[in-house]
């Protein structure tokens, strides 16, 4: 296995808890170092390795209340078989109730008022006549605004009454209100006296020595519960904030040694989440305790946000996320939109919906962009001596927008320098979006590789068995070359005509973080039915399904026969789903509650058959004596003989079994068109192949990676956040003229998962969000690009203008 | 500074010729404009400020209703009615989560409003399965896993059923134009295209004379 690398600087500051990546994986940092106690220990044997390669057998310590190790999923019954979703009756006939669904008694309809220019002092804020306005129940005024920086010497600003202003839509107040039409008017009558200051929208303008400053100081992102976020305490000067730096050897020297150099700039844009369902929630203040129905990727993340904003004790404050309309990065915590539904709710007595509207959605978070330098040199037989990357970024009013993953951690190289720089802007904050950082830093390297394999006269695919010795992406690889038509691969620029088609491929590179705040409960009742629980919600990734094909495994009974209970914070803790945390942190816990619950079942039941506990064995939905195997009963026989009503476990997830940092990732392999008259690019094909450590619902992980690729051409050729630089604001944050990709758009899409036994935790299981795709698309596109046309294209998004720009055929360049 | 960012189209000024969902054809959206034409010429109608008591039919129920005459059809299933399985998300006409039936034909409800529907019958997601029989486009969504948050799935389901009768033999850019209006940030597309041509050609070998004469005849 391969193991991340970290620099000394980022592993300690991931201890501190400063943000890095994203909130789940310093969470999840923090929980792992903390987690070694001595315990009682047994040795047992784990399958380990690709079946490609040979599955050999590992020797593992594990804690003595462990289950055995499972088995390959082809000895298995149900975990590893594709499996429909738990929940798909509920989301065909549309009777799961999303956040934006739920109804209660007396409930209220809020909308928030954003501010109406990009930077400015709030002298006023005139809410007399929303007050009057017919159906108003509660009115507020925002006090402090979640999400943007903070300077790090608050004295460097005189002081406000109000929130400073630094992003166009920055939320300033809000009403509640008997129907969202009598919300919106009234909102409409809030009056905000602003006092402007300059303003700056976009990056290069942002880091000019004479740029408008957004903030008078350093600042840095808090650390909220949300993603994004960025290094703090590195310098700043004007708007720029960083270099964050990472260095391993000598890259001088690496490159004195190097005999092919590569070196290009490559440039991204900032692409918005536009999950379909917005932020939001239904926040129900009541003395004794506030509930809040949530579009959260965290139940428990937004229950603590709301206990620290508020005071009140955790166990007072109550998460709900039985259904969610997609996160992808955007929706940990309670948000500026939480905060003020719970407050309205306060003040009005009454449950309070507050959703955001699209253009709200558009603006509340995003995905960086990028301005890349990338330099790495290669001996003449191919081995890496040097890679160099320097990159600036916008996240807005926040920070979080390094590139330097892929570069650091896909191949190794002895001599890395990557220096990240923040650029603050008056835009809205960014956040993590799938795989935060990596499409970014995989559109240069990629293509970089890709380079440099052409200067060597080596196949790029070829060339990447050489530097990358990973086992998972050697098998990867080598299942393009079988079935695809990568062996036919002509020169660059091979099409006569206007119409060329080109063949790419990328990789990409994913880390396997855990969350030990992963606890699920498993009950038996006497009427045979089984149940879990656990905090933990499902964005439409499958987690209730691959919990009931969990516990299915355990009981012998059909996953559909499993009742599961998730994303209430009244159940067991979950982890927050973000950074690929949730099936890899999950379901060891699961798996674990199962066993020990059917354990405690077992010898409750076996006095009453006459047995030992041990000759009771759980197969196809029926108890059988091992011993006698014309003695058999139906789970609901069986669980009659229970002494009492209930028979429930709880497990926490255990430490992983080895200390080992390890990645995850794909090969992803593209077909394309380009037009070379018209400058649009046709993604005809693409085949992926993906490691998600033991797949345990190929039917759910197709579904993720399939979605993760079209995101991924969704980002290379179309989305793109358009700024108005005179008035500050977004000039696309809709969803017809922010494109994203839609049915006329997709290609054919074969995807291959390969099986990859870890031996780390009691199910092997693990996410495939952030490496599905998502990541090596834009980079593959690109490679596919070159390889059709003889052009490099170094701008995302390839729209039109800068296809055609690249092909030499349009004017001017604009990086918006 | 009051303007709250909302925005300044009006929808009854975009109503008329943007309620049919790109689902539905050319000759479709022809009809159905021609249609609400006839409905309005039969007389001069006022409505509102004030409230405004209507009927709707839904899924073969007739419910009494006081509505703002701004009330969108979306808000009045979702808000009034407790139908929340129809998904507002654009709430502009660009995403085709809203999308019910009005008499059979695909229709975006964040662009109707409630008073506007008159007689015609409403359909929506929850009228879609047989009691607690799924539809066969809904079964082979579920089989294929069609779906991943499920957000857009309600109007996905509309968009596919509506597809099915009106062409009971499309191809893969049939089924990619029925659809070519819904959005999906989850990216399901390829396994909605597959439950959706399976569903079709499932029917085809039950019953391939007829599938026969009307690929023929229509």
């Amino acid at each position: 296995m391969e193991s991340e690398v970290l620099d000394p600087q980022q592993a300690k500051s991931r201890q501190e808890g400063v943000k890095g990546e994203s909130a789940p994986v310093r969470a999840a940092e923090k929980k792992d170092s903390a987690a070694s106690t001595p315990q009682a220990t047994r040795t047992d044997n784990f399958l380990f390795g690709i079946p490609q390669l040979g599955v050999t057998q590992v020797a593992r310590q594990v804690p003595l209340n462990e289950p055995p190790p499972m088995p390959a999923n082809a000895d298995l019954k149900y975990i590893g078989k594709p499996t429909p979703r738990y929940d798909g009756a509920a989301k065909v006939t549309g009777a799961g109730k999303y956040t934006a669904d739920i109804h209660l008694p007396g409930m209220l309809y809020a909308y928030m008022v954003g501010a109406t220019v990009p930077h400015a002092r709030v002298i006023a804020v005139d809410v007399s006549a929303a007050e009057r306005s017919p159906g108003v129940r509660a009115v507020h005024v925002i006090q402090h605004v979640l999400g943007n920086a903070e300077l790090r010497d608050p004295a460097k600003e005189a002081p406000s009454t109000y929130p400073i202003v630094r992003y166009f839509g920055q939320p300033v107040a809000a009403v509640a209100a008997t129907s969202q039409a009598a919300a919106n008017d009234a909102a409409a009558l809030i009056k905000v006296t602003y006092d402007p200051m300059p303003f700056v929208v976009h990056r290069d303008a942002a880091r000019a020595s004479d740029a408008p400053l957004v903030y008078p100081g350093p600042a840095d992102q808090a650390g909220t519960a949300g993603g994004g976020g960025g290094p703090a305490n590195v310098p700043q000067v004007g708007n720029v904030h960083g270099p964050s730096k990472k260095k391993i050897g000598d890259v001088s020297k690496g490159f004195a040694e190097a005999d092919v150099v590569v070196e290009g700039e490559y440039f991204t844009q900032i692409q918005t989440h536009s999950a379909l369902e917005t932020h939001g929630v239904v926040a129900d203040w009541k003395p004794d305790e506030l509930t809040v129905y949530a579009s959260t990727q965290g139940t428990s993340s937004v229950r603590d946000e709301f206990a620290a904003y508020f005071k009140l004790p955790k166990t007072k404050v109550r998460v709900i996320t039985e259904y969610m309309g997609g996160g992808f990065g955007a929706k940990f915590g309670a948000g500026n939109e939480g905060v003020v539904a719970a407050s309205l709710s306060r003040k009005a007595n009454a449950p309070v919906r507050l959703m955001l509207d699209r253009r709200q959605e558009h603006i509340v978070s995003n995905r960086p962009d990028s301005h890349q330098k990338l330099k790495i040199g290669a001996k003449s037989d191919g081995t890496l001596t040097a890679i160099q990357l320097t990159s600036y970024g916008t996240a807005g009013v926040g920070t979080g927008a390094g590139t330097a993953g892929p570069a650091t951690n896909m191949y190794k190289c002895p001599n890395l320098l990557t220096e990240e720089y923040d650029v603050f802007v008056n835009a809205g904050p960014g956040a993590a979006m799938r795989a935060p950082g990596h499409p970014q830093g995989c559109f240069a390297l990629e293509q970089a590789i890709d380079e440099l394999a052409e200067k060597l006269k080596i196949d790029p695919l070829a060339y990447r068995e050489k530097i990358d010795d990973s086992p998972a992406r050697k098998v990867e690889r080598q299942i393009i070359l079988e079935k695809t038509n990568w062996r036919n691969r002509r020169p660059p620029g091979a099409d006569n005509g206007p119409i060329k088609r080109g063949i790419g491929i990328s990789q990409s590179v994913w880390y396997r973080f855990v969350n030990m705040n992963s606890s699920c409960e498993v009950r038996i009742s006497k009427d045979g039915s089984v149940e879990l629980m656990s905090a933990v919600q499902d964005l439409g990734t499958g987690t209730k399904t691959v919990l009931a094909q969990v516990v299915a495994e355990e009981f012998g009974i059909p996953p559909q026969d499993v009742v599961i209970r998730i994303g209430d914070t009244r159940y067991p803790i979950g982890p927050d789903s973000g950074g690929s945390i949730t099936m890899g942190s999950i379901t060891p816990a699961a798996r674990n509650a199962a066993h020990q619950a059917k354990q405690q079942f077992l010898a409750a039941i076996a006095p009453g058959l006459g047995v030992p506990a041990e000759q009771l064995v759980l197969l196809d939905g029926r108890l059988v004596v091992a011993s006698d195997k014309s003695r058999s009963y139906t789970l609901r026989q069986a669980a009659a003989k229970m002494p009492t009503d209930e028979i429930s476990a709880r497990a926490t997830r255990v430490a992983e079994y080895t200390k080992d940092r390890l990645t995850y990732g794909g090969v992803d392999y593209v077909e394309l068109a380009v037009d070379t008259e018209t400058g649009r690019v046709h993604v005809e094909r693409v085949f992926g192949v993906h490691d998600c450590g033991r797949p345990m619902n190929p039917l759910g992980v197709v579904s993720q990676i399939n979605g993760g690729i079209l995101q991924g051409i969704s980002y290379a050729l179309f989305e793109q956040r358009i700024m108005d630089p005179g008035k500050g604001s977004m000039l696309n944050a809709n969803l017809e003229s922010y494109k994203i990709i839609g049915a006329r758009e997709i290609p054919e899409i074969e995807v291959v998962l390969i099986e990859n036994y870890i031996a780390q935790s009691s199910t092997d299981a693990a996410g495939i969000g952030e490496s599905a795709g998502v990541i090596a698309l834009a980079a593959a596109i690109a490679n596919a690009f070159y390889n059709a046309t003889g052009v490099r294209m170094r701008s995302l998004p390839m729209t039109p203008q800068h296809v055609l720009t690249a092909l030499g055929k349009a004017d001017r360049e604009t990086h918006v | 500074m009051s303007d709250p960012q909302k925005p300044s189209i009006s929808r009854r000024g975009f109503l008329k010729a943007a309620s049919v969902t790109a689902a539905s054809t050319l000759v479709e959206s022809v009809h159905a404009v021609a249609k609400e034409a006839n409905e309005a010429s039969r007389g001069p109608r006022t409505s509102g400020p004030g409230l405004v008591p209507i009927v709707l039919h839904v899924n073969g129920i007739a419910h009494s209703l006081t509505v703002e005459p701004r009330l969108t059809l979306a808000e009045a299933l979702r808000d009034s009615l407790g139908l929340t399985g129809t998904k507002v998300v654009c709430d502009r006409g660009s995403c085709s989560a809203c999308t019910i039936w009005l008499d059979k034909l695909p229709t975006l409800s964040c662009m109707t409003l409630a008073i506007d529907v008159g007689s015609r019958n409403i359909t929506t997601i929850e009228g879609i399965a047989t009691g607690s029989q799924l539809h066969p486009v809904q079964a082979a969504f579920v089989k294929h896993d069609a779906m991943q948050c499920g957000f857009c799935t309600p109007g996905m389901v509309m968009s596919c059923v509506a597809l099915l009768d009106r062409n009971p033999s499309p191809t893969l850019d049939d089924v990619k134009h029925a659809v070519s209006g819904n959005l999906c940030r989850c990216g399901t597309y390829p396994k909605v295209f597959a439950a959706t041509l399976e569903v079709a050609q499932g029917r085809k070998l039950v019953n391939p004379i007829i599938s026969a004469n009307r690929e023929k005849g229509a």
